[in-house]
């Protein structure tokens, strides 16, 4: 059967072909499509976590009791599951185990550009890179199989564009595998150091017979044409050097990347003239090929950063592109992503944004465009939950030197279940003053709309208990609680007033769900005929000051030669916070 | 045959991916090897959207377009016509659809929507078919169907109109907008010339 499927799709294929059972994630783009797909077949159990760690230590429990299982997430994510990751390295698998990280090259989606094929050579296992969406299923299906026989957790390593690139894919049946049988055995599953001293002993044992694999295995492979030039590429890089290079070179595709075929590329440099090394990220073959003494073209011909597409493989290889058609880009205007109409987080960050001498602490999310125009109403930014204690850090340091600064942080419902209940607990404990600020809009937002730990759904829409963040904050010990309409910007005024000068910590729930929300009856009961209202002005009384457009309501369109203001009936919800800043009552509720 | 390369282009909200998948689809159907690369995440939130599409009966190498090789770029929004004609090769094709949506920037008069977009692509372009698909979708009934108008004028224009796109159309929509998209498909494929 033949699919066009993006790489996560058949990603999400070969894990249900490989007979996997057990899934567990936490959204990030570019990998969340995966569980996504995943969770829509019934014979595999599938979860969001409320962080990689838990996903990954998820997956580790279902591997030692037998089944099959997989935890994928973007790459920074496995930054946050690297401490189970690392450990279970030397235990090895009872049922087979995958960990999927999604880098992104080109830093799309993300905060960093790191290679977490690092992490495969640090953690000493083996490693897939799939170059498109067949390879994507192969490898996945081969990694079941390869990570039982070998004893060890598989990493299948996807860049941003085989992620979501769609191309044709052979797809066969499910396989099932059963559930192996469970042995308390403590020297492979107890983490002592007696133990683990053993297991870094046969861990070398391991890594050799990996090493032979990789010579052999059916994913590394020579294509040999025109010998003056030899490309070794691996992941998407191998479908872009192709491109550019065509039948003029020679091509080693490398897709068992850790241990790589150390024979096999001397041999392969051994047969062209001149080699270059195409590959994203860090200089990874590249240093290995260094090391064996053998003479490679890199980094010092390719950018270190960024795609490897054919437009700069192309530029670096030759210092010209091809011809393009001439036209003033002096013309194009620029098209930032910017808060929906009726984003709950605007009349929030319209209010946050015009304090004086607060520092504010932000986030992971769709609010964190906070920080650009025209809210400026974000001052750091650094990594999933990080807002709480990056903000518990600075407000420390600014009570301590005598600065009258008020620390406000600022992150979404699933990025505080993500990591920041544990930083809101050092900031409790650790007797901070700060107001925290957790932007509840029911979802989990940017990703594209997950359930998340407070929303009552698992990842199967099954119905779960919804944790509940007001009596979660008191139960941490925050006595200073608030739960506010954000759209109400004088709840919001009056909430920030209130907690301003308190010396002990503070906590803001705005609670008001995304406008892209698929809503639920829990919502539609708790917020009746939710975004069912308009907004209009009143062109006789518009002044054309432009007040409004201060929120940055993409509704709103402002008619130069009339100066007046309009609003987009087909953008606008009714969610009334221009209506609020309009100085001359000019916005009103539309009326029925 | 040589790789054909179509770059669809508009403002998160348009209907490209649908339109997209709707012809990568096809051109599965018909035989042909298929590549395509959308970039997701925050460009959903007001932001441009693009979506490239490869396709050959040889083996399709690269997801992504190199620039100064697209055979024809549709966009579904003139400004985004502008932003992505690096892509386009000489001689190429552009479709552009007339509608103006301005950007964040352009609403609070950061920067000016240029008034003169369709003649800058005009000059530097040979082959420019302009048309206001949105508001010839208005007349059909729904501003939506805008995107099957712009697939109507791009598989025509690139010689693919021996696709049952009729058929694909009935497998893709919902089926209240099946006539809807159905007339929009013709109209679209009657504006190529």
């Amino acid at each position: 059967m033949r699919k066009l499927l993006t790489g996560d799709e058949a990603i999400a294929r070969g894990a249900y072909e490989a007979g996997v059972r057990h899934a567990a994630a936490y959204p990030g783009t570019p990998s969340t499509e995966i569980l996504e797909n995943i969770a829509k077949n019934k014979e595999i159990y599938a979860e969001w976590a409320p962080n990689e760690k838990v996903a990954m230590e998820s997956a580790i429990g279902a591997s030692m009791a037998g089944a099959r299982s997989m935890a994928s997430m973007k790459h920074v994510g496995v930054n946050v599951a690297a401490d189970p990751l690392m450990t279970f390295a030397y235990m090895g698998v009872n049922g087979g185990a995958v960990i999927v990280t999604a880098d992104e090259p080109g830093m799309f989606s993300s905060q960093n550009e790191q290679d977490n094929r690092n992490y495969a050579k640090m953690g000493k296992f083996p490693m897939f890179e799939p170059a498109d969406s067949q390879d994507c299923l192969d490898m996945t299906k081969a990694a079941y199989d390869l990570s039982e026989e070998y004893n060890v957790i598989f990493m299948i390593r996807m860049v941003t564009r085989v992620c979501h690139s769609k191309s044709l894919v052979d797809c066969g049946e499910r396989k099932e595998v059963p559930v192996k049988t469970w042995e308390p055995d403590p020297m492979k599953y107890v983490a002592l150091p007696a133990h683990s001293r053993i297991l870094r002993v046969q861990i070398e044992e391991r890594t050799e017979k990996l090493a032979e694999y990789s010579e052999k295995s059916p994913f590394n492979y020579s294509e040999m044409h025109d010998t003056k030039i030899g490309v070794i590429a691996s992941g998407a890089s191998y479908y872009y050097a192709k491109e550019v290079f065509g039948d003029d070179a020679s091509y080693l595709k490398l897709g068992f990347t850790n241990p790589l075929p150390k024979n096999m590329i001397k041999d392969f440099c051994g047969k062209v003239d001149k080699v270059y090394i195409v590959e994203e990220d860090d200089p990874y073959i590249e240093e290995f090929c260094q090391v064996q003494g053998l003479t490679v073209h890199g980094k010092d011909t390719f950018p270190s950063y960024g795609e490897m597409t054919p437009d700069v493989l192309r530029k670096s290889l030759t210092g010209e592109t091809l011809p393009e058609v001439q036209y003033d880009h002096s013309k194009v205007a620029s098209r930032p992503p910017s808060l929906c109409a009726g984003c709950p987080h605007r009349g929030l960050f319209y209010r946050l944004g015009k304090r004086k001498d607060i520092m504010i602490s932000g986030d992971i999310g769709c609010y964190t465009l906070a920080a650009g125009a025209p809210y400026h109403a974000m001052n750091s930014t650094v990594c999933m939950g990080a807002s709480i204690s990056v903000g518990h850090g600075a407000q420390q340091v600014f009570n301590r030197a005598g600065v009258k600064r008020k620390v406000v942080t600022v992150l979404g419902d699933s990025t505080f279940f993500h990591t920041g209940v544990e930083s809101l607990i050092n900031t409790v404990y650790n007797n901070s003053n700060t107001i925290n600020i957790i932007l509840d809009n029911r979802i989990t937002g940017m990703t594209g709309h997950q359930q998340n730990p407070g929303t009552g759904f698992t990842v199967k829409m099954e119905p779960a208990h919804a944790i509940n963040i007001e009596e979660l904050v008191k139960a941490i010990g925050i006595k200073h609680v608030k739960v506010i309409d954000p759209n109400k910007l004088d709840e919001v005024d009056a909430a920030l007033d209130e907690f301003m000068d308190l010396d002990e910590p503070s906590v803001i729930i705005t609670r008001w769900p995304c406008v892209l929300k698929k809503f639920s009856d829990a919502d539609l009961t708790e917020w009746p005929g939710l975004f069912k209202t308009k907004d209009v002005v009143d062109a006789d009384k518009c002044i054309g000051c432009k007040k409004c457009q201060q929120t940055g309501c993409p509704a709103l369109l402002f008619d130069k030669e009339a100066k007046k203001v309009s609003i987009d009936r087909a953008n606008c919800v009714g969610c009334d916070v221009c209506v609020q800043v309009c100085p001359v009552g000019a916005i009103v509720k539309e009326e029925k | 045959m040589a790789t054909k390369n179509i770059l669809l282009t508009g403002v998160g909200g348009q209907g490209t991916i649908l339109a997209a998948k709707m012809l990568t689809i096809g051109l599965m159907e018909a035989g042909y090897d298929v590549k395509m690369s959308e970039i997701h995440g925050m460009s959903q939130r007001g932001g441009a959207v693009v979506s490239q599409v490869r396709y050959s009966k040889e083996k399709v190498y690269s997801p992504v377009i190199e620039k100064g090789t697209a055979d024809i770029i549709v966009s579904f929004e003139k400004m985004e016509a502008l932003r992505t004609l690096d892509y386009i090769r000489p001689g190429g094709t552009v479709v552009v659809n007339e509608e103006e949506i301005p950007s964040m920037s352009n609403m609070t008069g950061e920067e000016e929507y240029a008034p003169d977009v369709i003649d800058e692509i005009k000059k530097a372009v040979g082959k420019v078919i302009t048309m206001n698909a949105s508001q010839m979708a208005q007349d059909l009934g729904n501003i939506k169907a805008a995107n099957v108008i712009l697939l109507g004028t791009l598989v025509k224009a690139m010689g693919l109109d021996e696709i049952d796109w009729e058929d694909i159309i009935r497998k893709n929509v919902k089926e209240k907008f099946i006539d809807l998209n159905l007339k929009a498909l013709k109209l679209g494929m009657d504006s190529a010339e």
